[in-house]
C-alpha cells in the first residue's frame, strides 16, 4: 500500500507536541508582522512514528541488506558511534561556548586531526569540510591561494583524469580554475605521455583519486606525482577511495600535497540516506598556512605529563578562510574517533586489507561471467560490464533493478564513465564470506536469466514495493511540494523602511 | 579490535580463489618502498573502554543539562520531542544512501519530499531543495543562483551587516575564485543605506529576517528597489520566528535561506546542521542540490524520484554551478519529524513561547541600572543588551553561576563593545531567567 502523504493525515487541532504553558508574563505581539497562514500538518506523535516507520522499511539500508555499492564504501556504522554522538556533553553543547568550556569537544577535534594527519603522512588537518566536495573546494581554493602567495598568476588550469568523480571537475569551476581533462591509457592509467604534454606552467595542480575510480592502484603513482611538481603544479588526491589505502600508503609519502577524507566513507560515520558527511582536508607543510579554519590547536602546553593542555581555535596564518558556520560536521568527528580508537593502528590496517581482499575475492568469481576491464589484482572496489555479447538489450540498469529482487541493493552503475556499462562493486571489510557468496550466486544467476529469459531483467524489479519510476514525468510535471502556496502580497513602502 | 567477520579458514579459502597467498600479495601494485608504512597510534580499545573515555571527554564541556544556556548567535537550545532521535536511529534511515536507486529508497525519497513541502510552506516559498550543509553555505549558493538568473551581466552582491557574521565569512571563502563583489556590510549602514547601494549592477541583496540581532525590519522599500531594478532578494531565516512572523514568500523574497538546526537538531557543537533552501518557482531549475520531485511507477502508483538531474555535478561535471554532491538528508528527516509533531499550533506555541520569554527577560534586564537593552526595533526571542562592564567579564562570573551568557557582539562589530546578544528559548524556565537577571545585577555592583 502507498503511504500516504503527512499532510494527508491531517484533522484540524490535533497536535503531536507536548509543550509547557507559559510561565512568564506575556508581552503584546506585534500585530501586522504576525501571519494566518502557517500550514503544517496537524497529527498526533502516535501517526508520526507510524508514518515515518512506514516509510523506513520502504529502505534498503545497510543495516537491512548488502549494498556493494562502489564509491561510497558503505561498511558496517557501528552502534557505539551514535551513543557517543548523542552523550549530553557533545549533543547539548552550544558551538559558541568559551574554549576553556568546550576543552573535552576541543580534544576530540585535536585528535582527529591527529589520527588523520597520521594515517595520511601530512603535517596538518582541517576539519572545517562538511562533505569530500567541500574538502575538495578546500583543497583548490589552498592549491590557488598557494601559487597567488607566491606572485604566480599564470597557473589557471587544474587536471583531472577522465575517470575522475564529477565533483573534481565541478570543484575545479567552482574555485575559478579551468578543468582540463587527461585520457586513461589501456589499463586504465592516467596516460602519461599526455600528462607530459599537458603540463606547463599554466597548470595549478591535478586532482586525482587513489587506487583509481577503477579502484586500480596506478603503478605509475610516484611518476604522475614528479611530473606535475617538476611543473610547479601541486598534487591533490581525492580520498574517496581512502579504504583501501588505510596503513598500506600514506599519500604524503607518495609526494601528494593536499587530500580529503570522507569520514562518512572510511571512518563508519553513517551516510543518512545523502548526507551529513564529513571531509576534513590534510595537507604538508606547504599548504597548512592556507588551510580552511579554524582549526584546533594547543594554546598553552600542560605543566604536567599527565594533564591535558589547553586546546583552543586557531586561524592559520594565510588561510582560505571559513568554509562552515562554527567548526565543521562535529558530531561525525566524535563517531569517527570512536571508531578510529576502536581500531587502532592494527586493527585500521585490517580494514583495508580485508577490504581488498573482499573485492578480489568477488572479482575472481565473477571474472567467468561478466567482462571484467581491467582484469589485476583490485583495491577495495572493481569494476565490471554489465552487458552480454549477444544480448544487446540488457543493460547496467536492468542487472541493477534485478538485483534488488535478490534482496541486495546494486552496485553504482555507469560511473566511471570510462568503462562502457560500469557497475562499480564495493564490498567493504565488514562483510562476510556467506555474504559474498550470496552475491556472487544472485549475479551468476542474472547473468544467465541475460542470456536465457531477458524480460526478468526489463521488468525488474518484480519484489520491490515500487516499480520502475517515470523520471521524465518528474522532470516535466515538477511537483515539488505537495502544498498550494500564496502568492506575494502587493510590497508595501513605508517611511521606516 | 574490528568489526571485519572473517575467520582463518574463510581467509584461506578466499585467497586460494583468487590464487594468491597471503592478503598482503595483493597490493603488489603500490610502490614498494611505501608500502606498509607504521602507523604511530596507539592499539585498539573495547567497546567499554571507549565509551569510558569518550563520555570523560564530553563531560568536560559546560553543555545544557548542567547549564541554563542563553547564548544563540546562529545555534539554538530548542526543546526536541523524544520522537524526533528515535526516528533517526532506524537504521533503514541513517544507514542508507543517497536515494540513486528509487525503487527501494522510496522511504527517504518520500521524507525529503514531506520535509520540502513543509520548509516550502514555511517559508512561502514555492520549492525547497533536500538541504545545504548548513546556513552559511546555503547563503554562499544563492548568491551562485543570483549571478545566472542574472545571467552573469551583474557584479555586486549587497549583504548586510545585520546577516551572522561567520555567514558572510563563508560566502567570502567560496566566492574568493569568482568575479563578485561582495559588499554592504563593511561598515553598520543600515537598511535605508543599502537601499541607496541597490543599482543596475546588482546581483542580489540579502537580509536576515529577523536579522542576526534578532530584529524583525521592514523590507518594503529595500525589495521595491531591488525588484524595480531586477536584482534578487534573499531573505536568512531562523525558522521558529517563522511560526509566527509572515513568511518571506509573502513579503516578497526571491531566495530564502537559514540556518534549520533550530527544527529538532541538538545543539552539537555547531554540526551536523541544516543549510535550508527554497526560491520562488522561476529558479528552480538554477538551484545547487538534489530536489526531490513527484512521480508515477510503472503501475501508475505515486512515487517520488530525485529530479532535474542534469544541473548536477556527476552529469555535468566542470559546467555544473556547485560541486555539492551530499546534503544534509538525516538531518532534512530530523525536521520533517519536528514539523510534522509540532504541526501548525505546536510551532506556534513554541514562538510564542520564545517571544514571551525574551521579552520578559528584555523587560527585566532593561530595569537593571548600567544595562540598556536596544528596543528600536521589534524583536523575536535575541536581543542586544548594553552591559556596564566587559562580556568577557559578565560570562566569566556567570559560568560560576551555572549559566552560559550571551555572545560577545564586540568580538565581530568593533562599535559593539560591552554588548551583549542574548537568546531565550522556550528552554529557559522562568526561574532560569530570574536568576539571570540577578547575576547580572550582582556583576554590575561587584
Amino acid at each position: 500500500m502507498t503511504e500516504p502523504i503527512i499532510y494527508d493525515l491531517s484533522v484540524p487541532g490535533r497536535t503531536g507536541a507536548l509543550l509547557p504553558d507559559v510561565d512568564v508574563p506575556t508581552t503584546a505581539l506585534p500585530a501586522d508582522l504576525l501571519r494566518d497562514d502557517l500550514d503544517l500538518p496537524e497529527v498526533s506523535e502516535l501517526q508520526v512514528i507510524r508514518h515515518f516507520v512506514n516509510l523506513s522499511q520502504q529502505n534498503m539500508a545497510i543495516d537491512t541488506t548488502f549494498y556493494p555499492l562502489g564509491s561510497c564504501t558503505m561498511k558496517y556504522n557501528p552502534k557505539i558511534n551514535e551513543d557517543v554522538a548523542r552523550y549530553a556533553g557533545f549533543a547539548q553543547l552550544h558551538p559558541l561556548t568559551d574554549a576553556e568550556g568546550a576543552q573535552g569537544a576541543l580534544a576530540v577535534m585535536y585528535e582527529v586531526q591527529r589520527w588523520l594527519a597520521e594515517i595520511s603522512g601530512f603535517s596538518d588537518v582541517s576539519l572545517q569540510p562538511a562533505a569530500g566536495a567541500q574538502g575538495e573546494f578546500a583543497g583548490i581554493l589552498m592549491v590557488r591561494k598557494y601559487h597567488l602567495d607566491r606572485g604566480d598568476t599564470a597557473r589557471t588550469k587544474i587536471l583531472v583524469p577522465d575517470s575522475s568523480h564529477g565533483t573534481n571537475p565541478a570543484t575545479v569551476s567552482m574555485a575559478g580554475f579551468q578543468a582540463v581533462e587527461l585520457p586513461s591509457d589501456d589499463e586504465g592509467n592516467v596516460d602519461l605521455e599526455a600528462l607530459r604534454a599537458a603540463c606547463d606552467d599554466t597548470v595549478a595542480g591535478m586532482m586525482i583519486t587513489v587506487p583509481s575510480t577503477l579502484g586500480l592502484f596506478d603503478r605509475n603513482i610516484v611518476e604522475i606525482v614528479k611530473t606535475v611538481h617538476a611543473c610547479g603544479g601541486l598534487m591533490y588526491m581525492d580520498g574517496a577511495n581512502m579504504n583501501s589505502q588505510l596503513g598500506i600508503v600514506k599519500p604524503g609519502e607518495l609526494g601528494f600535497d593536499v587530500m580529503h577524507y570522507n569520514l562518512h566513507k572510511t571512518f563508519s560515520t553513517p551516510h543518512g540516506g545523502g548526507g551529513p558527511g564529513s571531509g576534513p582536508v590534510a595537507v604538508n607543510d606547504k599548504l597548512a598556512p592556507f588551510l580552511p579554519g579554524p582549526v584546533v590547536g594547543i594554546v598553552e602546553e600542560a605543566e604536567d605529563e599527565d594533564d591535558a593542555p589547553l586546546y583552543g581555535f586557531v586561524m592559520p596564518e594565510k588561510s582560505i578562510g571559513r568554509l562552515k558556520v562554527f567548526h565543521g560536521n562535529f558530531g561525525m568527528h566524535t563517531r569517527a574517533l570512536t571508531y578510529m580508537r576502536i581500531h587502532g593502528a592494527e586493527g585500521l590496517r585490517d580494514i583495508a586489507r580485508y577490504a581488498v581482499l573482499n573485492a578480489n575475492y568477488l572479482r575472481a568469481q565473477l571474472q567467468d561471467d561478466y567482462h571484467i576491464p581491467y582484469n589485476r589484482f583490485c583495491g577495495h572496489e572493481f569494476v565490471l560490464e554489465g552487458h552480454f555479447d549477444g544480448v544487446d538489450d540488457v543493460h547496467a540498469l536492468d542487472i541493477s533493478k534485478r538485483l534488488m529482487d535478490y534482496g541486495i541493493h546494486p552496485p553504482t552503475n555507469y560511473f566511471p564513465l570510462i568503462v562502457h556499462e560500469a557497475l562499480l562493486i564495493e564490498p567493504t571489510e565488514t562483510e562476510d564470506k556467506a555474504t559474498l557468496d550470496n552475491f556472487v550466486t544472485a549475479m551468476k544467476t542474472i547473468a544467465k536469466e541475460a542470456h536465457e529469459t531477458p524480460e526478468l531483467l526489463h521488468e525488474a524489479p518484480h519484489m520491490a514495493r515500487t516499480k520502475r519510476l517515470d523520471e521524465v514525468r518528474a522532470a516535466k510535471r515538477l511537483i515539488l511540494c505537495c502544498r498550494p502556496i500564496p502568492a506575494a502580497e502587493p510590497v508595501k513602502v513605508t517611511e521606516q523602511g | 579490535m574490528t568489526y571485519i567477520p572473517h575467520t582463518d579458514v574463510e581467509r584461506q579459502q578466499m585467497l586460494s580463489a583468487i590464487g594468491v597467498t597471503t592478503i598482503e600479495d595483493l597490493f603488489e601494485a603500490v610502490p614498494s618502498a611505501h608500502r606498509f608504512p607504521k602507523l604511530d597510534l596507539p592499539k585498539g580499545l573495547s567497546e567499554m573502554e571507549i565509551a569510558a573515555e569518550m563520555l570523560a571527554l564530553s563531560e568536560a564541556n559546560d553543555h545544557g543539562q548542567d547549564f541554563a544556556i542563553f547564548r544563540g548567535a546562529g545555534a539554538y537550545h530548542h526543546f526536541i520531542p523524544s520522537a524526533v532521535n528515535h526516528l533517526l536511529l532506524r537504521g533503514e534511515f541513517y544507514t542508507a544512501y543517497t536515494p540513486y536507486q528509487p525503487e527501494v529508497s522510496q522511504g527517504t525519497l518520500q521524507a525529503v519530499f514531506e520535509y520540502q513541502s513543509m520548509m516550502s510552506s514555511l517559508t512561502g516559498m514555492d520549492a525547497a531543495n533536500a538541504s545545504h550543509y548548513d546556513g552559511g553555505t546555503s547563503l554562499a549558493e544563492a548568491i551562485t543562483v543570483a549571478l545566472d538568473a542574472t545571467k552573469h551581466q551583474r557584479s555586486k552582491v549587497i549583504l548586510s551587516h545585520a546577516i551572522h557574521p561567520q555567514y558572510r565569512a563563508v560566502v567570502r571563502t567560496y566566492h574568493q575564485g569568482n568575479d563578485v563583489i561582495i559588499t554592504g556590510d563593511e561598515s553598520d549602514a543600515s537598511l535605508r543605506d543599502l537601499v541607496d547601494m541597490i543599482d543596475d549592477d546588482t546581483a542580489m541583496v540579502a537580509v536576515g529576517y529577523p536579522n542576526f540581532f534578532g530584529q524583525i525590519d521592514d523590507f518594503g522599500a529595500l525589495i521595491a528597489k531591488a525588484h524595480e531594478v531586477g536584482a534578487l532578494v534573499t531573505f536568512v531565516i531562523n525558522p521558529i520566528a517563522l511560526g509566527l512572523f509572515k513568511s518571506p514568500g509573502s513579503i516578497g523574497a526571491d531566495i530564502v535561506v537559514g540556518e534549520a538546526q533550530p527544527l529538532g537538531i541538538p545543539l552539537g557543537f555547531g554540526g551536523p546542521y541544516l543549510g535550508f533552501f527554497g526560491v520562488r518557482f522561476n529558479y528552480v531549475r538554477r538551484i545547487a542540490g538534489r530536489i526531490i520531485g513527484e512521480t508515477t511507477d510503472q503501475d501508475g502508483k505515486r512515487a517520488y524520484v530525485m529530479t532535474l538531474r542534469p544541473r548536477e555535478q556527476d552529469i555535468r561535471r566542470e559546467k555544473a554551478s556547485s560541486n555539492i554532491c551530499t546534503n544534509q538528508g538525516l538531518m532534512a528527516l530530523a525536521a520533517a519529524v519536528y514539523l510534522s509533531l509540532m504541526g501548525k499550533n505546536g510551532l506556534k506555541k513554541v514562538a510564542e513561547l520564545c517571544y514571551h520569554k525574551a521579552h520578559y527577560a528584555a523587560d527585566q534586564i532593561g530595569l537593571l541600572e548600567g544595562y540598556e537593552v536596544q528596543r528600536d526595533k521589534p524583536f523575536f526571542n535575541e536581543f542586544v543588551v548594553q552591559c556596564p562592564v566587559s562580556v568577557k567579564a559578565i560570562n566569566e562570573e556567570l559560568i560560576n553561576r551555572g549559566i552560559i551568557g550571551g555572545y560577545d557582539l564586540g568580538q565581530d562589530y568593533p562599535h559593539l563593545q560591552n554588548h551583549m546578544l542574548l537568546a531565550v528559548t522556550e528552554m529557559n524556565r522562568k526561574d532560569e531567567i530570574d536568576a539571570l537577571v540577578a547575576a547580572l545585577s550582582e556583576v554590575q555592583e561587584a
